[in-house]
């Protein structure tokens, strides 16, 4: 199965470079056959769910070439990635019709997701700078796509945090290769098994934290994300909340901090601190906001925030030769909420697209009771917001009970505390939500909105499905085995699993 | 000693990156902090008293063990050589995009100073 | 942009050739010489740049049209890709130097040699020449000297790339 892993990133690379060939005239067909490429990435990609392997790209052999690797981690993220960019893709068919040049956004739309499949595949770590370089400009190119002065403002804001975080990358790349002679993520780890973490290295941990984090938007990084992410439109905000904050930043991070250097105290509290001050501070800065989609954003820090804490927790527990079991489960809790924020962060971004391509504005106090008006979207956006908040049966709830135990059985019982009161909070403000977009009276001006139909609907639904049957896939021993616990397990074993995949 | 000196001039272009107010001067600090990265990767390569890895004519002449191991014993490591001609080409295509929104920018609101380019706040 | 004197046209007009000439050669020996597809790409850029600087951008415009640059740049990476492609159908892995392996190993240190090199190099080479001309073409339409701007959203102004 190793052998289709070049499809990844060879397929949406040659259909971007195809499309702008068809010009104006051929839209339809251009459209077409995007579509055709992401929905049957999603296919390979479920394909690939529980198989295992590596690639070795020009057959030179892996101490000297470029290695794919397909593994548990990798194929978790894979699903989320192609699921995420397959409803975007469908939702943007009629969505963009609003703006000019339709052909070079699906370029760059296809660019954007080569990249993020090239990041998440990659086996060495020079290759994953390349790719995540590929999908950060063209995020940057995306963000900016309307060419509105807020627009341009925000992709300026982004593109400057953005390459300032690429430097620090490519300096603790830089680092990394000076210290220990290789860019192979195996052979880097044997490396530093043998050597140990000397200054340098710990240096370039702190870089790789820095700029790693400012791409996953971690809180004294965040700058940037509040103004990018509403200013997109609605597709690319789904992608760049969904996706691209996960697999850019979280992914590359614990693939590094796991299984290239090894867990060590210090840079598990780090990571629990950043996730804290995350969770904390978005949630808080979030009820203020009367902007939809700033709302979401400011929504999307905090949930981040889960995540790292839930890494944090694990990596901690690892390094104190704690209890493997504990440590297991807050990586699953971890991942478990990684995969279930791709897909209700990007249904709210794309309800809130729904929204504002009927009424035409994104302030919360000029809207109310579409409810009578557009049911569907109101039926997909209280799912999403359900499952946000943490309401029983949605896919949230089960991911956020799975970090609150774990931190109370590994003795934290602050942290389990805070991660509550965020949920509660986080409630309280999609409450709000609720109450001012769709219940409420219908001011004069929204007298004539209708329901946005066909593709758009289609890719809400089948989010919204996924969010509700995606409590199965913990509930239920067999999904859970195959699909979550080898991603765990790849991150449990930590270095001696890269050696492993290396055959060192 | 050197690679001090590769930092200062990567702390130089962060400084000028987050404390000047014109669009521009912004870009170009960036573009500083860039080439700073790339000398630091290529003097990581060097080897005192090393030749260019380039195997000419009249080395291939002489046979195939002898240009092995005289190339391994007095050429510069290749390797950051090629990633830094990879950093290069990424930092030009996003150098261009960067300048391109400057100039969008001016388009809009009239001006490049960034206390003036500030619509989006909260 | 208008062009400039007549002494600047007469000598670009010689030395664009050789400029052209000379990038053609640094991508074509790209194996054996230091340089390669993304130098020599670049250089054939830059003979269209002196071009737009001495003759002004019309002249330009009708000697390499815009969508006819677009179209090299895509044929360009497709190439690429294509060259890749052909190493997995040809050498069963992908991006295998198929040809050196197999079909055509040629000697060393001649220009037919190091297999499917030289076509990565020339496929490189015309997409980077004919990015760089496009993104530079459309960075010469600022002007400098315009009316202050409304608060509308649309340009008027025909910068290339957008429609």
């Amino acid at each position: 199965m190793s052998r289709v892993l070049p499809a990844f990133v060879v397929a949406p690379l040659v259909m971007a470079f195809i499309l702008p060939v068809f010009g104006r005239k051929g839209k339809a067909v251009a459209t077409l056959l995007a579509n055709l490429v992401t929905i049957s990435l999603l296919a390979l990609a479920v394909a690939c769910v529980g198989k295992t392997g590596i690639y070795e790209v020009g057959n030179w052999s892996s101490r000297i070439g470029i290695v794919l690797v397909l593994d548990g981690l990798t194929s978790l993220m894979l699903l989320a990635v192609n699921t995420v960019s397959a409803a975007a893709m469908l939702f943007s068919v009629r969505y963009m019709e609003q703006y000019t040049a339709k052909t070079k956004y699906l370029s760059l739309f296809l660019l954007m997701v080569a990249g993020m499949n090239g990041v998440v595949i990659s086996g060495d770590i020079f290759n994953l700078f390349v790719f995540l370089e590929i999908a950060s400009i063209a995020s940057y190119a995306l963000v900016g796509f309307g060419c509105e002065h807020e627009e341009l403002e925000a992709s300026f804001k982004y593109m400057v945090l953005g390459t300032v975080a690429s430097s620090f990358i490519l300096l603790g790349i830089a680092l990394v290769y000076g210290n220990t002679g290789a860019l192979n993520m195996a052979y880097t780890a044997k490396a530093i098994q043998q050597t140990g973490i000397n200054a340098g290295l710990a240096f370039a941990m702190s870089l790789f934290i820095a700029g790693f984090g400012l791409k996953a938007a971690l809180v004294p990084f965040h700058a940037w994300l509040p103004d990018a992410h509403p200013s997109a439109p609605a597709p690319i905000s789904a992608m760049l909340s969904g996706v691209l904050i996960k697999a850019l930043g979280i992914y590359a991070l614990s693939r590094l901090i796991f299984n290239v250097f090894g867990v060590s105290v210090p840079v598990s509290w780090v990571l629990i601190a950043l996730g804290v001050l995350s969770m904390v501070v978005g949630v808080f800065l979030a009820v203020g906001q009367w902007d939809f989609k700033r709302l979401l954003a400011y929504h999307s820090i905090s949930q981040m925030g889960y995540v790292v804490l839930g890494i944090g927790l694990g990596a901690l527990i690892l390094a104190k030769h704690g209890n493997p079991l504990w440590a297991s489960l807050a990586i699953l809790g971890a991942l478990f909420h990684l995969v279930n924020h791709a897909v209700f962060k990007s249904l709210l971004f794309l309800t809130s697209g729904s929204v504002e391509m009927a009424t035409g504005t994104r302030q919360l106090k000029k809207m109310g009771g579409l409810v009578e008006r557009m049911p569907y979207t109101r039926a997909a956006c209280t799912i999403a917001s359900a499952s946000i908040a943490g309401v029983p049966p949605f896919n949230g709830f089960w991911s956020k009970l799975i970090l609150v135990i774990a931190a109370v059985q590994a003795g934290f019982f602050g942290l389990a505390a805070i991660t509550v009161v965020v949920s509660l909070v986080t409630l309280l403000s999609f409450l709000k939500v609720q109450r001012y977009v769709f219940l409420g009276e219908l001011p004069e001006e929204l007298q004539n909105t209708r329901e946005n139909g066909g593709s758009m609907l289609t890719a809400m639904f089948f989010l919204a499905a996924l969010c509700m049957l995606m409590g199965l896939l913990v509930l239920v021993p067999s999904m859970r085995v195959t699909v979550l616990q080898p991603a765990v397990d790849v991150l449990i074993e930590g270095v001696s699993h890269s050696m492993k995949v290396a055959n060192l | 000693m050197l690679y001090a000196l590769c930092f200062l001039l990567f702390m130089i272009g962060l400084y000028c990156a987050v404390v000047k107010k014109n669009l521009v001067k912004i870009v170009i600090g960036l573009a500083i902090m860039e080439y700073a990265v790339n000398l630091f990767l290529i003097m990581l390569g060097y080897r005192v008293g090393g030749t260019a890895p380039i195997i000419g004519r009249s080395d291939l002449q002489a046979g195939a063990e002898r240009v092995t191991a005289h190339f391994i014993n007095s050429a510069v490591d290749p390797l950051p050589q090629a990633l830094v001609l990879t950093a290069i080409v990424i930092s030009l295509g996003s150098l261009a995009l960067l300048i391109s929104i400057c100039i969008r920018i001016y388009d809009k609101y009239g001006t490049f100073d960034i206390t003036e380019i500030r619509r989006l706040r909260g | 942009m208008k062009g400039m004197t007549i002494i600047v046209k007469t000598i670009s007009g010689w030395v664009k050739v050789l400029i052209f000439l000379f990038g053609i050669n640094i991508i074509l020996f790209g194996h054996l010489t230091p340089g390669g597809g993304f130098a020599g790409g670049v250089i054939l850029a830059s003979s269209y740049v002196l071009m737009m600087l001495a003759f002004g951008r019309e002249f330009v415009e009708k000697n390499l049209p815009i969508p006819l640059a677009s179209r090299l740049d895509c044929f360009g990476a497709f190439l690429f890709a294509a060259v890749a492609i052909l190493g997995l159908v040809f050498g069963g892995t992908f991006f295998v130097n198929f040809l050196y392996q197999k079909y055509l190993p040629g000697h060393a240190l001649h220009l037919v040699s190091a297999g499917t090199i030289p076509l990565s190099n020339i496929a490189i080479g015309l997409k980077v020449g004919a990015s760089l001309f496009l993104a530079i073409f459309a960075l010469s339409a600022f002007r400098k000297d315009f009316q202050r701007p409304d608060a509308g959203g649309d340009n008027k102004r025909p910068v290339a790339g957008q429609e």
